[in-house]
């Protein structure tokens, strides 16, 4: 919340030129009948994708020649506003001399960026992400039909936040690479959760199977176990010396939690690991006493030696630990 | 022609309104409070603006009329005060109130809520309002206070407040109404009607926005919600607003006067625009005519999305209102909407439109036929009315995952 959002932005000032141009006038509305298609030798797939009840429904008919696979002709009726209604009249023209294969692989950032008046703007505020799902969803229905097969056999992944069409596993190593804590920060780094934000948490705008709230706690859990894992089996051998720099600092900063910290925090002291430098002799762990233990004499003396003996011991013998 | 039908959303001010406000921002500008005469120049237009509140009420002299920023303040003002004095400092913990009040009462309660105070919102009927029996049987003798809404914003349908009032009076419970969309609609006699707290606005009743009131009957204690200088007999504090006071009045008193006549004359046009669109197939309005605001219709037109129709009206220069989910920044469905519609449809295919004494009949005619085109053209789009079905195996079932 800052100045520009003190008069929220009108909806419908948000849609690109083409958004509305489509849905005063658009192109392939209507419907393909059977008795025809069968005249010409092809062959009709009517699928549909939502209901009146939920709020959006879409119908998209393709008319197929079987010998090619190719779709020659497409129409859409839609139950649904304006953004639902230039959606899937652009998915329509997206499917049209495309073969089934080719058009099950266009996904609902196809038809919004084919809604762009500019390659940069988005054609519909975030929240209007949701109505080109529709179109994606559909069309997966419709070849599903066509080959004979479930319309979730062309999902190769999991689709946590169908606007912005991220996967559990990019979910999953986008928060570990980058340590994330907060939804806002999963938002920032992939967008998922920022359109119409149904997968954030249960309660939204539709049913989602995965939410980001248990994605993230999920996963921090796993983060978590793998941290002391690593400083169990750091411990236990002389890997500590073969390790990257981060792992070395996670385990070292593993057993301080585990050994150290809590006997500073009982004298109001505190103490953080710098930096870790390595040499062919000495393993230089730089730390800054925080708290009490700044300035305390024995900071210098007992308590270095005890932190020392005790990294020396469950890490590695050429640890020196260096207060700065 | 443009044509404005969401006049249950605000109205235009009345030029004669307008005409009374103007001499009280450069001219007559001085702070009442003040002693000398810049101050008391505004002073006999306030008692006159104050006396047309009361006058258009029937409030009794020994009652207050505070003058506030708006109805939210004066929603806000009742229920935290009544925390703050009954509950807090009482022996109280409970709050009644409605599924389908304004967001300033469904909000604030949500925030008591958050402190501990236990609320009861009660359900609707099919007509869209609480019955009053419903009312009694929640009411316990923990109740601090019951709020509920004089008429509904939404689909115009006037609540039971006489009969609620009857109930809160034996049960010896505060009763408090925000009376928005009632006050300038439809006569309100707060002498008739056993009510401690009307929560009112002037823009809703062709005054200036950023005015309202809070009547406090017999002038009972309701500790401030701005605290401040003495102003509003320390009730209210905060530098009168005279331009808008004296607006407030006068808006009032022309709502009011001749009340009968005028929603007659709203009440006939509206039927007509109803009839008309009613003569489209598969289309319902929501609540008995007899017991709605003269000017309200809230109209579900099968297989035509809410915010779609309210496109194409805008493109006809018309102005009306939905509560379809896709209209609202978090794609959430109406509250409204949800109580009292069947299947969840009408959350998405309800069309309000709201008329004031200034539609007239040419803009009625323009409208129905505008009304119709836009039913037809999104008809012709909507899957709803297609003929070819689908593939086999290729209907849908139920939503999907796109539950509400």
């Amino acid at each position: 919340m800052a100045k520009d959002d003190l008069l929220g932005a009108s909806l419908w000032d948000a849609y690109s030129n083409k958004v509305t141009t489509l849905m005063n006038n658009p192109q392939h509305q209507g419907e393909i009948f059977e008795a025809d298609v069968e005249a010409r030798g092809n062959q009709l797939i009517v699928a549909d994708f939502g209901a009146e009840s939920c709020g959006d429904a879409v119908r998209l008919y393709w008319e197929i020649n079987p010998k090619t696979d190719i779709i020659i002709n497409s129409k859409f009726k839609s139950f649904g506003c304006g953004t639902a209604i230039a959606s899937s009249d652009i998915m329509t023209e997206l499917c049209i001399g495309k073969t089934v294969d080719e058009a099950v692989k266009i996904t609902n950032i196809d038809v919004e960026f084919a809604l762009r008046d500019d390659p940069e703007t988005p054609a519909v505020p975030p929240q209007k992400m949701h109505c080109s799902v529709m179109a994606y969803d559909v069309i997966k229905k419709a070849a599903g039909l066509y080959k004979g097969v479930d319309a979730e056999s062309f999902e190769d992944e999991i689709i946590v936040c169908e606007c912005a069409r991220v996967s559990l596993s990019t979910l999953q190593e986008v928060i570990r690479l980058n340590d994330l804590t907060t939804i806002e920060q999963i938002t920032d780094y992939t967008k998922a959760g920022g359109f119409c934000k149904s997968c954030i948490r249960p309660g939204g705008h539709e049913k989602r199977e995965y939410y980001l709230v248990d994605i993230l706690a999920d996963t921090r859990r796993e983060i978590d176990e793998e941290k002391m894992k690593a400083a169990a089996d750091a411990g236990g051998n002389a890997a500590f010396e073969d390790m990257t720099l981060v792992q070395q600092i996670k385990a070292i900063d593993a057993e301080i939690d585990e050994s150290i910290r809590q006997f500073l925090i009982m004298d109001g002291g505190d103490m953080e690991v710098i930096d870790v430098k390595s040499s062919d002799e000495n393993i230089d762990v730089y730390i800054r006493y925080l708290g009490a233990c700044n300035g305390c004499a024995s900071s210098a003396t007992g308590t270095l030696y005890a932190i020392e003996s005790t990294l020396k011991e469950k890490l590695s013998k050429k640890i020196r630990v260096l207060p700065i | 022609m443009q044509v404005y039908l969401d006049n249950n959303a605000t109205t235009m001010v009345d030029p004669l309104v307008v005409k009374t406000m103007t001499p009280f921002f450069s001219e007559i500008y001085g702070n009442p409070n003040s002693l000398h005469k810049f101050g008391t120049a505004a002073h006999p237009a306030i008692s006159k603006a104050i006396d047309q509140v009361y006058t258009a009420l029937n409030a009794a002299d020994a009652d207050d009329i505070v003058f506030t920023s708006c109805a939210t303040e004066s929603n806000n003002w009742v229920l935290q005060s009544i925390y703050t004095d009954y509950i807090v400092n009482g022996d109280k913990n409970h709050i009644v109130t409605t599924e389908v009040e304004h967001p300033s009462i469904l909000a604030t309660c949500k925030f008591l809520e958050d402190q501990g105070v236990k609320v009861t919102y009660l359900p609707v009927n099919e007509q869209g309002i609480v019955e009053s029996h419903t009312v009694a049987s929640f009411i316990t003798d923990k109740t601090a206070l019951v709020s509920i809404m004089w008429a509904s914003n939404e689909t115009g349908m006037i609540f039971p407040i006489s009969e609620i009032g009857e109930i809160c009076k034996t049960k010896g419970v505060l009763f408090h109404s925000d009376a928005v969309q009632a006050i300038g609609k439809i006569p309100v006699d707060l002498q008739n009607i056993h009510i401690d707290f009307v929560s009112m606005s002037a823009h809703k009743f062709h005054g200036p926005k950023g005015i309202g009131a809070l009547y406090i009957k017999n002038s009972q204690a309701l500790t401030p919600l701005l605290h401040g200088g003495e102003h509003m007999g320390g009730r209210r504090s905060g530098t009168l607003n005279v331009p808008l006071i004296v607006g407030m009045g006068k808006a009032i008193e022309l709502a009011t006067a001749n009340i009968e006549e005028t929603s007659a004359k709203i009440r006939a046009k509206r039927d007509k625009l109803e009839d008309a669109i009613l003569e489209l197939s598969e289309t319902f309005v929501v609540g008995d005519r007899d017991n709605r605001t003269p000017n309200t219709i809230l109209i579900s037109i099968r297989g035509v999305e809410g915010e779609g129709m309210l496109w194409d009206l805008n493109n006809g220069q018309i102005g009306a209102s939905t509560g379809s989910a896709c209209a609202s920044e978090e794609l959430e469905a109406n509250t409204v909407m949800l109580a009292i519609g069947a299947d969840n449809e009408l959350a998405h295919t309800g069309i309000r439109l709201s008329l004031s004494r200034f539609t007239t009949d040419e803009e009625i005619d323009y409208t129905i036929n505008h009304f119709k085109d836009a039913v037809f053209r999104l008809r012709a789009i909507s899957s709803s009315f297609a003929k070819q079905k689908p593939t086999e195996g290729g209907e849908v079932q139920e939503c999907e995952l796109h539950h509400h």
